[in-house]
């Protein structure tokens, strides 16, 4: 019974270094089942599973010699403490699939996870998603998946009906939200706060990062200096207001408060709602379930107040990652070889519809995509894109998503709300150990 | 101990040691000790670090000012209380009432019996799951019922004054049924006679209850209270699965706090946090652990 | 006079609580029957057209019979857990009930930390590893018994009060030693806070979906109400199929209660004997 000391009283004593962590466990660990299978950890989307399901039958059926074993945890904030739990505790298999931007930064990912920066095949993997999984020198993952727009998906036949434009600043957007109330029928914006949905009320937030840059250009690096902040600079606070501007006005949904994310992309692709602030990756969702609701819906970037181009907030797709503990990486390297070249992305597309253009050189995206993945490859193509504020800082605070709910639901203001997130951006600067905060 | 005093001469009578080996305490003590005591140890030391996956650094108290500072915990700290005290309450009222109903002379008792228990036996995020449809504000069934008779039912998970309550309300649902089973087993306990002897001094079945049942029913009433107000202090497992905390933050209790900093990732914060809400559930129950001690060997 | 009077609020109490705690599960059997655009709708209807048949395949062949390898996990799990909590919460028990000293409190404050302290999860992994028993069943099983004891002490060091010393002292001297005194003496008679305490704890630790998560990870490992979790996402647009998932794991629990409820209320009799 003794021994169980050993692993915990000496590395309490000595402050624990996370490096020293990884590698005495690894020792004690099992890490993945070494019977010669490959396992790797993904979320229980339908998006990710479909997509990794059609790379490892692509790659099976190459090597037939090679079992691959998809284990699938929780998604959301549950399936974030998982993926830590399990490498803080060695636990974590050959590979794992996760965010990038600061939900990868907040996994420590230089004593964690392995530098791929020194593989060839990471050569044909572009410098933009590179960005996005880079701590230090290192470069961490392999992107599994597409460029994702953040923005206002739209019902087709609504806007065709109601003869509106899309709006290209944010009095249009209000304008034509004004139109759709008056014409009774639907409801102008649809938000779901529903069970485990609440995280779609950010995007008013998060999805107007390329109108808070195209006002302050210096923002993320101010921002992760602690020298801005949401409260005290009005491009960024625009986007908490938007939202108690659009609830004020009567423009929700009734039942905005229950909905979930599944039921809000039903009631979109229905026209009981015309407009969804959210995530292009909703299109595979609603593929799975609805083939015919895609062709529905068009997309435009969030509007912003100034009246320049308008342009769209983008998102890096997912990436698999290799972790330290892994003592026999060699068939966990030929897959993510195998995932970074364009047969990779050729069994992606057989797979799953494509929503957007490739990470990976050489990738093509096929020509006869619905309108929604097209408006978005026209903002791609015109230069008129900004990444989300969590690939340009790791300073991301936990509680957006109940704040924004509460600012969507009328509980707290604007202002108070940006004041509130700024505290909580604040704890997780700490976390990490950041200069300045 | 208090009973110590009271099994002392019969102590003398024999000799404890040989009837009652303290190695009896060995395989529980062992599995405890080194799978929750040590644990729990090391993370009171974790409390005093910033402890994340890039390792953990001494840092003094400053996660505990930070826990007190968190904008939202005040709220928590109350809506804790007001859960724990309205769980356990309910299921003392309605255990008590339900056990002397099920014990009395009715048809179908062993059918009642039977159906007021069954909640306890489903599971907490069976039960979440199931209640968040029933409670949906526009297509729940509970509020089309009460469209029916004319009454417009509230946002019972969406009304921030409302959301707390009616997780409260699905808790005492999911729980009464263990409370009536151990009113039920301190009832049957109750010999006959004192039934009988209070009959024949003329009792109604109110008197009955309140000078003849109530009393004799301490153990099995302090139990209930004891289990129900640790449970519903510490209890975040259904308010997680039915509201998250939400709408905002306005069902969070300290627990769902603390449970959302350690998904962020923040463990030391969170093993702050875990001190607190030990010490706040030792301040609530430490003193009525006591006095309700006191109360027995009275009795 | 009576017996009017008991047949009248045995009456109205079969409504009322066919409304409260019937309707509730009705809803869940009824959902599960539905196909998925009707049990969209969440309405509290008869199906149109039954498909319990088919959901009930559906959700037993996902994921390559997860569900099946589930239940043997849990049953095993169960099984296990409670047997050990069982024994080693009543010798607990008995022990500081019959034997006070000045371990007593100790043992007393040990027995409310457990009631109180969330586990650590971490730090417990960490001993699992050091023990070479992370992502076992049995390390689970130990896990799951380390957090049951409290609840189960209590109950019994209660129970055991109710037994009469004079118990103890006949065995002696008919020369019971101290193990044959406690397993073939006193545990027959705690039969009645066994049962509730088995009832209880196989419930917990039956629907428990934290401690597999974290300490038994894993789709090998994967426990029934991991299924649920893990569907639960899966099957948001498939009410029919989630509800079908919570109907087959809260089964076997029903199975039990109606299978011991006549040994739980001939155990509560048998204790009134005793006072």
């Amino acid at each position: 019974m003794h021994s169980t000391h050993r692993p915990l009283l000496p590395r309490a004593a000595a402050g624990a270094a996370a490096a020293v962590l990884a590698a005495g466990l690894a020792a004690c660990s099992t890490g993945g089942d070494d019977d010669g299978t490959l396992n790797i950890l993904i979320d229980n989307s339908e998006a990710t599973g479909s997509l990794m399901q059609a790379l490892v039958d692509a790659y099976t059926e190459a090597h037939p010699d090679v079992e691959i074993e998809l284990e699938i945890r929780p998604g959301g904030t549950e399936g974030d403490n998982i993926v830590k739990t399990r490498l803080q505790t060695g636990d974590m298999p050959d590979l794992f699939f996760y965010n990038s931007g600061s939900l990868l930064q907040a996994l420590n990912p230089s004593q964690m996870l392995t530098d791929l920066s020194g593989e060839t095949y990471l050569d044909s993997v572009t410098d933009t998603f590179k960005d996005g999984v880079t701590s230090g020198d290192a470069v961490h993952g392999v992107p599994v998946g597409q460029a994702i727009g953040g923005g206002v998906l739209y019902n087709l036949a609504a806007y065709e009906e109601l003869g509106l434009e899309v709006p290209t600043t944010w009095d249009e957007f209000m304008a034509n939200n004004q139109a759709i109330l008056d014409a009774g029928t639907a409801a102008p914006v649809i938000q779901t706060y529903g069970t485990e949905s609440a995280w779609t009320s950010q995007l008013f937030v998060l999805a107007d990062n390329y109108n808070v840059l195209a006002a302050e250009p210096d923002w993320a690096d101010a921002y992760t200096a602690n020298e801005a902040h949401f409260a005290d600079t009005p491009a960024a606070l625009a986007g908490f207001e938007h939202l108690q501007e659009v609830a004020e006005a009567g423009y929700l949904n009734e039942d905005f408060a229950s909905l979930t994310y599944n039921e809000g992309l039903a009631a979109l692709v229905a026209g009981e709602g015309v407009h969804y602030p959210i995530l292009t990756n909703a299109l595979t969702e609603i593929e799975a379930v609805d083939p015919e609701g895609v062709d529905q819906l068009g997309f435009f970037g969030l509007p912003g107040d100034a009246p320049a181009e308008a342009g769209v907030t983008t998102w890096l797709p997912g990436a698999l990652y290799l972790p330290q503990t892994n003592e026999d990486p060699g068939p966990a390297q030929d897959f993510l070889a195998f995932v970074a070249s364009t047969e990779g992305c050729d069994a992606q597309t057989a797979g799953v519809s494509v929503i957007g253009p490739y990470f990976i050189d050489g990738c093509t995206v096929p020509s006869d995509v619905p309108p929604a993945v097209a408006q978005l490859q026209a903002y791609f193509d015109a230069g008129l894109t900004a990444p989300a504020l969590e690939f340009l800082s790791p300073v991301k605070g936990p509680a957006l998503e109940q704040i924004t709910v509460e600012v969507g639901s009328g509980i707290r203001s604007a202002a108070d709300a940006a004041a509130l997130y700024d505290e909580d951006v604040k704890k997780q600067a700490q976390q990490l150990g950041l200069e300045g905060w | 101990m208090t009973t110590t005093a009271l099994s002392a001469p019969r102590e003398r009578r024999r000799d404890p040691r040989r009837h009652y080996p303290m190695w009896f305490y060995l395989p529980a003590a062992a599995v405890y000790g080194v799978l929750f005591i040590v644990p729990t140890v090391a993370s009171l030391y974790f409390a005093f670090t910033r402890w994340n996956l890039s390792g953990a650094e001494f840092i003094g108290f400053e996660n505990f000012a930070l826990f007190f500072r968190e904008p939202y915990l005040f709220q928590g700290l109350v809506n804790t209380l007001i859960y724990g005290a309205l769980t356990s309450g309910l299921k003392v009222v309605l255990g008590l009432l339900l056990g002397v109903f099920l014990t009395s002379q009715i048809i179908a008792r062993g059918y009642l019996r039977s159906v007021v228990f069954f909640p306890v036996l489903v599971s907490t995020v069976g039960i979440g799951v199931t209640f968040a449809v029933l409670m949906d504000p526009s297509d729940g069934l509970i509020n089309r019922a009460l469209a029916v008779i004319g009454v417009d039912g509230p946002g019972w998970l969406t009304d921030p004054n409302l959301a707390l309550v009616s997780v409260a309300l699905v808790d005492v649902w999911k729980g009464v049924g263990l409370a009536t089973l151990i009113y039920i087993a301190g009832i049957v306990a109750i010999p006959q006679e004192y039934f009988e002897a209070a009959k024949v001094d003329g009792a109604s079945s109110c008197q009955n209850l309140r000078f003849v049942i109530l009393p004799l029913l301490w153990p099995a009433t302090s139990t209930v209270i004891v289990l129900s107000l640790i449970g519903g202090l510490r209890s975040f497992d259904l308010i997680w699965t039915m509201t998250q905390g939400g709408p905002g933050f306005t069902s969070d209790v300290v627990a769902s706090v603390i449970f959302k900093q350690y998904q962020a990732g923040f463990w030391g914060l969170s093993s702050a946090g875990n001190v607190v809400l030990f010490l706040l559930v030792s301040a609530v129950m430490v003193p009525l652990y006591w006095l309700m001690g006191r109360k027995e060997v009275e009795r | 006079m009576k017996r009017t009077k008991g047949v009248a609020s045995g009456l109205i109490a079969i409504v009322l609580s066919a409304v409260v705690f019937l309707v509730p599960f009705a809803f869940i059997v009824l959902t599960a029957s539905k196909t998925r655009g009707e049990a969209a709708l969440r309405e509290f209807s008869l199906p149109s057209e039954w498909a319990i048949w088919e959901n009930f395949l559906a959700v037993v062949q996902a994921r390559d019979y997860m569900l099946l390898a589930a239940f043997v996990n849990s049953t095993i799990l169960t099984v296990a857990s409670i047997v050990l909590m069982v024994v080693l919460a009543a010798m607990v028990g008995y022990v500081m009930q019959r034997r006070p000293n000045r371990w007593t409190p100790l043992a007393n404050a040990l027995v409310l930390a457990g009631l109180i302290i969330p586990p650590a999860v971490v730090p417990t992994i960490w001993v699992l590893q050091g023990l070479g028993l992370f992502r076992t069943l049995p390390g689970l099983v130990l896990i799951e018994v380390a957090y049951g004891l409290s609840f189960c002490v209590l109950l019994f060091r209660a129970f055991v009060a109710t037994i009469p010393r004079e118990v103890d002292e006949a065995a002696v001297i008919d020369g019971a030693g101290p193990v044959r005194l406690f397993f073939q003496v006193i545990l027959p008679l705690l039969r009645s806070v066994i049962w509730t305490v088995v009832i209880v704890q196989a419930v917990a630790v039956f629907n428990d979906f934290q401690n597999p998560l974290y300490f038994l990870p894993g789709d090998d490992h994967a426990t029934v109400q991991l299924t649920l979790y893990n569907f639960r996402s899966q099957y948001t647009t498939q009410w029919n199929l989630l509800f079908m998932d919570i109907l087959l794991i809260t089964v076997p629990p029903l199975i039990m209660y109606a299978f011991f409820n006549r040994q739980i209320v001939a155990g509560l009799t048998s204790g009134a004997v005793k006072g």
